[in-house]
């Protein structure tokens, strides 16, 4: 798989990451220093005193260009447990609704002297565009941009993986459903790749499984039987509702009997298989109630490790902007 | 005025002809290339030590954007722009606020290119009222007032048979018709050539069936009512093909590509740069050479600019809400000359793609320096070093990659009619 541009944008001058935008180009020592430092915050969400300093004094601003109750929530819990202050807006009934550019609207966020963006938008590459045009010292978190990316969500993914699994070596994991229009199965693709699974395999019909996928290492089987076949890891998608009368599937109930996620589907994973989604889903379209809420579903532990995984990236990516403060080389790369 | 221009290098591909001539010149015509005519005595002598003399270049895409787009660009700095970069003649698209499908609008363009005293301008005229691909244009109304042919650009037709219909009336009287082929199902909401940059980064695809459908039903369509056809800024290495078979076929048709097509492909697309989205989007690598190869074959013959110039927000956003297009018109022979230097193209082939090629798909009287034309005509340093930049820009276009780069190659005058319109000073 290629390595792309966006590492030079998204690491300082020491390696250390001051944005965080896409998992590509990320080697694995990062990715495991990531998952390490996410381990050490999640024993903090059961303690009586939440916090911990590491952003004291930092504002961390919530820019949603699209809505997201999920995943704010859970980055605007990230911040307040590392003590940032948190504002949260909603841009699509703000300012860009008014006519006002991307840009515009980032200047006059910067010029309130923040520190930390954390981006959803539904342009692909709009998180890079922000971290290219923004001033130094504004670190800038993916919180999903249009079908590119969602790092800290597969993030939490590979945590969760691990922490059921107890590391990736050999590993076969199936991803599930609409991958095509899916930010979540690129990042977890490269994730899982750079983290030495065995084997990937994206399941679905050609229309929502583009061949390209095969090389970028991953294996396209359209048939669930044998995607499912032998995999520790299940990770369904959720099939966006909107699409299925497209000209992509024929319906709900033929995707669901094709590609649906039931007792009987499971059985062809691994015993011990676990069942993953990043939600919200869609009981009775990509998954049966009996596996969403059975023993082999992690779905609810990812929630909760995806609050860990965010505190490590803020954390992560604050104290790798202070590193571009001291250098004298700061900014440059602009 | 008599011009004698001297010791430079004469190259020009429509005459065979490359060798250390003297160029004589009478009433803005070439009037001999070696020895002296009678009573050349008197004539303003250039020295062009060094120097090749070129015939000017002829450019089959340049969006002037005027009128209605002037925050782009105007027809005196994009003509400007050209002749800085050589272009002595060009044609514009009808895509214009209001839109060429008036021969008001076809005259205000050439009065406009007339006042500006840049380079010749020939508009497009659209094929159909507003581009909007339901009721024919009044199409020899718009070539009587100088449109050199009439074309849909790349707005949809309402159907099949409104463009089969439209062209049975060109073919009625004999106008050329532009085609850019395009299958607005296939290729509608994408940004990038659909292949595994677009499907890493989540860009929404255009795949080559958008052109190569649009293309075939197109070539069965000029087979079947005869019309002359050029086909504008192919992208796929299955165009290319196609164009060729049909060629050998019998059909007498014609073909350009963009520079940038030939010399980019989608792996730039790596940091979300907005300045590299044009359309028809920069496609893989095999599509890239099989292009190449096409114009070494000669199913290709002419290489344009594409230059569309576009305000500085067109380009400050996300990659898909960007407009496409790059403003390149001022660098189009040094880019072109970049083929020849990776050993693609040799220096004969790349000078008639860009002169006597592109001429002659619009049946123009430009692009040679033969005895009787216009002297149109360029002087070019071959090895001059030389930035080009933002700030040195000619084009109010603030859209180009290229910008900071340094080029091999510099145009360093332009003559149109025999008067010098631009010189590096």
């Amino acid at each position: 798989m290629m390595r792309s541009e966006p590492r030079a944008l998204q690491l300082n001058e020491h390696g250390q990451l001051k944005h965080f935008l896409t998992l590509d180009g990320l080697d694995k020592t990062l990715l495991t220093e990531i998952l390490d430092r996410a381990e050490s915050f999640l024993s903090m969400g059961e303690q009586s005193v939440k916090k911990v300093p590491l952003l004291r004094g930092k504002t961390v601003v919530n820019l949603f260009f699209e809505n997201s109750t999920r995943t704010r929530t859970t980055f605007e819990l990230a911040a307040k447990r590392l003590s940032a202050d948190v504002i949260n807006l909603n841009i699509e009934t703000s300012a860009t609704s008014k006519g006002e550019s991307l840009l515009d609207t980032l200047q006059n966020l910067e010029a309130m002297q923040s520190d930390m963006f954390i981006v959803r938008h539904s342009d692909s590459g709009a998180a890079h565009f922000i971290a290219e045009h923004c001033t130094p010292n504004v670190a800038i978190i993916n919180a999903g941009d249009g079908r590119h990316a969602h790092p800290t969500q597969a993030m939490l993914d590979m945590l969760t993986i691990r922490r059921h699994k107890g590391g990736f070596e050999g590993l076969k994991v199936a991803i599930v459903g609409d991958i095509m229009h899916s930010r979540v199965a690129r990042s977890q693709l490269q994730a899982l790749t750079t983290l030495g699974v065995s084997e990937v395999r994206l399941v679905g019909p050609k229309t929502l499984v583009p061949s390209f996928f095969a090389e970028m290492g991953a294996t396209i089987c359209h048939d669930l039987e044998a995607g499912l076949k032998d995999v520790d890891v299940i990770v369904m998608l959720r099939l966006q509702k909107e699409r299925m009368k497209g000209a992509l599937l024929p319906s709900e109930s033929e995707f669901y009997r094709l590609y649906g996620l039931t007792e009987d589907t499971l059985a062809w994973a691994k015993p011990d298989a676990i069942v993953m989604h990043p939600g919200p889903i869609n009981r009775g379209v990509e998954i049966s109630s009996e596996v969403a809420d059975g023993k082999h579903s992690v779905i609810l532990n990812q929630v909760t490790n995806g609050i860990a995984i965010r505190m490590a990236v803020m954390s992560m990516a604050m104290s790798g902007q202070l590193q571009c403060d001291e250098s004298p080389m700061a900014g440059e790369d602009k | 005025m008599k011009l004698r221009i001297q010791n430079g290098r004469l190259i020009d591909p429509s005459q065979d002809l490359d060798a250390i001539v003297e160029l004589f010149i009478d009433n803005q015509k070439i009037v001999a290339i070696g020895d002296a005519p009678d009573g050349f005595d008197d004539a303003e002598v250039v020295d062009a030590s060094g120097q090749w003399v070129l015939p000017g270049l002829v450019d089959l895409a340049v969006a002037l954007r005027e009128p209605g787009l002037t925050q782009k660009g105007n027809i005196a700095t994009e003509g400007r722009a050209a002749v800085s970069g050589g272009v002595t003649t060009l044609v514009c698209p009808p895509n214009t606020r209001p839109i060429v499908d008036t021969p008001a609008v076809a005259a205000l363009i050439q009065d406009k290119a007339d006042e500006a005293g840049m380079a010749n301008v020939f508009p497009l005229g659209a094929l159909t009222q507003g581009l909007e691909g339901t009721q024919l244009s009044n199409m020899v109304a718009l070539t009587d007032a100088g449109c050199i042919a009439v074309s849909n650009h790349r707005s949809p037709m309402a159907s099949t048979k409104v463009l089969s219909r439209a062209l049975e009336y060109a073919a009625t009287h004999d106008l050329l018709v532009v085609f850019h082929p395009d299958e607005p199902s296939l290729s509608e909401g994408g940004c990038a050539h659909e292949g595994l940059m677009s499907t890493m980064h989540g860009l929404a695809g255009i795949p080559e069936e958008a052109e190569t459908i649009a293309l075939m039903r197109d070539l069965l369509l000029v087979e079947k009512t005869g019309v002359r056809a050029h086909f504008a800024r192919l992208s796929c290495a299955k165009s290319v093909e196609m164009i060729a078979d049909a060629k050998a076929s019998g059909l007498d048709i014609t073909a350009d590509v963009a520079v940038h097509n030939l010399l980019l492909n989608d792996q730039v697309l790596d940091r979300f740069d907005g300045h590299y989205h044009v359309l028809p989007p920069l496609r893989g690598d095999e599509d890239r050479l099989t292009l190449i190869e096409g114009i070494k074959a000669g199913v290709i013959t002419a290489i344009c600019s594409d230059h569309q110039p576009h305000e500085k927000m067109a380009k400050i956003a996300p990659f898909a809400a960007t407009e496409p297009g790059m403003a390149n018109v001022e660098i189009l022979l040094p880019l072109a000359m970049l083929l020849m230097d990776e050993g693609d193209l040799d220096i004969s082939t790349v000078l008639t793609c860009l002169t006597s090629g592109p001429a002659a798909c619009f049946g123009l009287e430009a692009g040679s320096l033969s005895v009787g034309s216009f002297a149109d005509f360029i002087l070019f340093d071959s090895t001059a070093r030389w930035t080009w930049s933002y700030e040195s820009r000619k084009t109010k276009g603030h859209n180009s990659p290229y910008f900071d780069e340094e080029f091999v190659g510099r145009v360093m005058a332009t003559y149109i009619s025999g008067q010098r319109v631009y010189q590096v000073v």
